[in-house]
């Protein structure tokens, strides 16, 4: 824990409340989001159109050793020299991540397979949290990243994945759509920034 | 400042103001694509704005909640009435940790407080981790745009700068390669940091946490690396609750890009595992516009930028031109409220198109906002005495019948009779890039006479009740 606040901090919290209470408008109300939010006949249909169009692979798969063989084919997984999977069945790692307490350690890992909670349609993000996987740095630095998704874990649209969130401890969770990307130089895309080079999403089931 | 002075510097380019144009009207057809695809659209926008309405009139409340859950969490909560307390409480934090390299992510909020300077005098490097950010920077210029920082840069002049700061290949302009340049450099910056700092783009009161959107990732791998996270967030930030997040993920980046999402929209709730996590709580001129019924509305802004794509004025301007972190249509209303002798010619900077509002995916209504504005500024003496002799002189010459008249014929012989260099210079503003229509011999007025055979002359008064002098005295016009 940093320690407390120099006490002028603690004066300008005062300052800024009071401040804001004395303007303060007259209350309105806040909406229900009760609404006919867009939903989709076919989920994994949606969500692979989208992702696709976002620079991410698609992989729908029967069960896990059949991802196991299709991640095989994937040129990016058979050039990778450091691999980690976190996925029962799917790829084979060769970094043993309980060894590793530092996440710079992580950089110069070529390849991750890691579990998506679930999916959604809308706009093919998928949510994932650090709560089994300690160091999230990994999500982030690592060159490739699968992630494996049930298809019974695709939801229709954002309403509906906040209502299966609850965030009432310390945690990161972040939806991940497809690979890093940019367009800030003359808006020309660019796939791969300075996150992962490519997204690989094995819908199972 | 003067607004127009600086965007006549950019339009004299023309080649490149129209590429500016192009450039950023690609992204705003981008956007109306995105949108087309949600048939609820209009039920979102009207959700978001009463959200945003709803936590402005519990503002205090939901900042004390906040506070509240994210300590629970073990987050360290500051709070700054300005510019310079916020960037004293970075410095001191970043102090008590010994931190010499900082990476951070795209914040508009310290942009708006001028940080990266201030920490760069105390010895600190700080590396902005945003692509376009990081263009901006090494070119020692702000960012144009507050989602793309450099769209008013070409990929010749950014191969230049990286040839110069990043040893890139000389005369390397594939936006590719470039791309790669700036991961490979960045990598490396993540790699050393010491900190990581962030902006927030939503904060939610319920829960304690704030979420960060990029594309790039840059926000994620400079805050998973080190142990210290400090978070800078205005007061306009928050949220009431964490299902609210649905409404505004679904309209940010549609509205600024045209992507159904960001890449990373990351959920933050307390530090990481043996980290720390410190949220500072910004006002900066915040709860003075709260206390205005005409331009509150513009605290629910979420910086998606939407409106600087679809201005015609930003798209032939460029954002330099309104020399402010935020640019574009809402700057034009921010500014003026934090220093409105200095930024009074932006709401000037304003066609009324009403195209800003049409997008706005909050639904501010800043084009009125732009119009009260201008109000604003003349009741309260902000415009230059050029401006404020005119409208004074015009509004004895309207107000006076027979001096109306007058100078009606005044002008009009004047335009036949004048040699073009008495007419088109300096002092007469309205001919500088147009030319004035060719002068009638006769006023409408005395076309009116003789069409109704009236034989009233300049310099009646009107009569009682009439609008005008036409209006009074002709039965045909009468209601």
């Amino acid at each position: 824990m940093a320690e407390p606040q120099p006490p002028e901090h603690r004066r300008s919290r005062e300052e800024i409340l009071s401040a804001i209470r004395s303007h303060q408008p007259p209350g309105t109300e806040l909406p229900t989001l009760e609404h006919q939010w867009i939903t989709y006949v076919d989920r994994p249909a949606q969500f692979a159109k989208v992702l696709t169009e976002i620079g991410g692979q698609w992989v729908r798969v029967p069960d896990a050793a059949a991802a196991h063989s299709a991640l095989g084919e994937i040129p990016a997984y058979r050039e990778a020299k450091q691999i980690i999977s976190r996925v029962l069945g799917i790829g084979n790692s060769n970094v043993d991540l309980t060894n590793i307490s530092d996440p710079h350690a992580l950089e110069p890992i070529d390849f991750a397979v890691l579990s998506g909670e679930f999916g959604v349609a809308e706009n093919a993000a998928i949510w994932v949290t650090d709560r089994n996987l300690p160091l999230r740095a990994l999500y982030f630095i690592v060159q490739h990243l699968a992630l494996v998704l049930p298809a019974g874990e695709i939801v229709d649209n954002m309403h509906q994945a906040y209502e299966r969130l609850k965030f009432n401890r310390a945690e990161f969770g972040a939806f991940i759509a497809g690979p890093s990307k940019t367009a800030d130089i003359e808006q020309s895309l660019v796939i791969g920034a300075h996150g992962s080079r490519s997204l690989t999403v094995f819908c199972v089931g | 400042m003067n607004h127009a002075t600086l965007a006549a510097e950019f339009v004299r380019n023309r080649p490149r103001a129209h590429w500016h144009d192009t450039a950023l009207w690609f992204v705003r057809a981008k956007r109306d694509k995105a949108v087309h695809s949600l048939p609820e659209w209009e039920t979102l926008r009207e959700t978001a704005s009463a959200i945003k309405l709803h936590t402005i009139s519990h503002l205090a409340e939901y900042l004390e909640q906040f506070e509240r859950q994210a300590t629970a969490l073990g987050a360290t909560v500051h709070w700054a009435c300005d510019a310079a307390e916020h960037n004293q409480i970075v410095l001191d934090i970043l102090r008590q940790h010994g931190v010499k390299k900082l990476v951070k992510s795209k914040s508009m909020l310290t942009e708006e407080c001028h940080l990266n300077p201030y920490l760069e005098r105390h010895g600190i490097e700080v590396t902005d981790t945003d692509l376009g950010e990081r263009i901006v920077q090494l070119d020692r210029k702000p960012p144009s745009h507050i989602v793309m920082p450099a769209i008013h840069m070409k990929k010749e002049e950014i191969g230049e700068l990286f040839h110069k700061h990043l040893q890139s290949a000389a005369g390397a302009t594939d936006p590719q390669y470039l791309a790669e340049v700036a991961r490979q450099h960045l990598r490396h910056k993540f790699m050393e940091a010491d900190a990581g700092l962030t902006g927030v783009n939503f904060a939610v009161a319920e829960t304690g946490g704030f979420v960060v959107c990029t594309n790039e990732g840059n926000a994620d791998l400079g805050v998973s690396l080190p142990k210290l996270h400090i978070a800078c967030m205005g007061i306009e930030k928050l949220i009431p609750r964490a299902k609210d997040l649905g409404v505004f993920l679904r309209l940010l980046a549609r509205s600024a890009t045209g992507q159904p999402i960001t890449a990373y929209s990351s959920h933050f709730h307390g530090p990481r595992l043996g980290g720390e996590l410190h949220i500072v709580i910004v006002d900066n001129g915040r709860s003075q516009l709260l206390a205005s019924g005409e331009f509150r509305g513009s605290l629910k802004c979420i910086r998606c930028g939407a409106c600087m794509n679809t201005c015609p004025v930003y798209r032939r301007s460029g954002g330099h031109s309104y020399e402010n972190t935020v640019p574009g249509p809402i700057g034009s209303i921010l500014a003026p409220a934090r220093d409105p002798q200095h930024y009074y010619s932006l709401p000037y900077a304003c066609s009324l198109c009403g195209s800003c509002t049409d997008v706005c995916p909050v639904k501010i209504d800043i084009h009125h906002q732009l119009l009260t504005w201008r109000r604003e500024l003349a009741v309260h003496g902000h415009l230059p005495w050029t401006k404020r002799f005119s409208m004074k002189l015009a509004s004895i010459v309207l107000r006076t019948t027979w001096l109306y008249g007058l100078m009606g014929n005044m002008g009009r012989w004047a335009l036949r009779n004048f040699p073009r260099w008495l007419v088109y210079n300096r002092l007469n503003a309205w001919g500088r890039q147009r030319e004035l229509p060719p002068a009638p011999r006769r006023s409408f007025r005395q076309l009116y006479q003789e069409h109704y055979g009236r034989t009233t002359t300049a310099g009646t008064s009107p009569q009682p009740g009439g609008n005008s002098v036409g209006d009074s005295q002709s039965s045909t016009s009468r209601h």
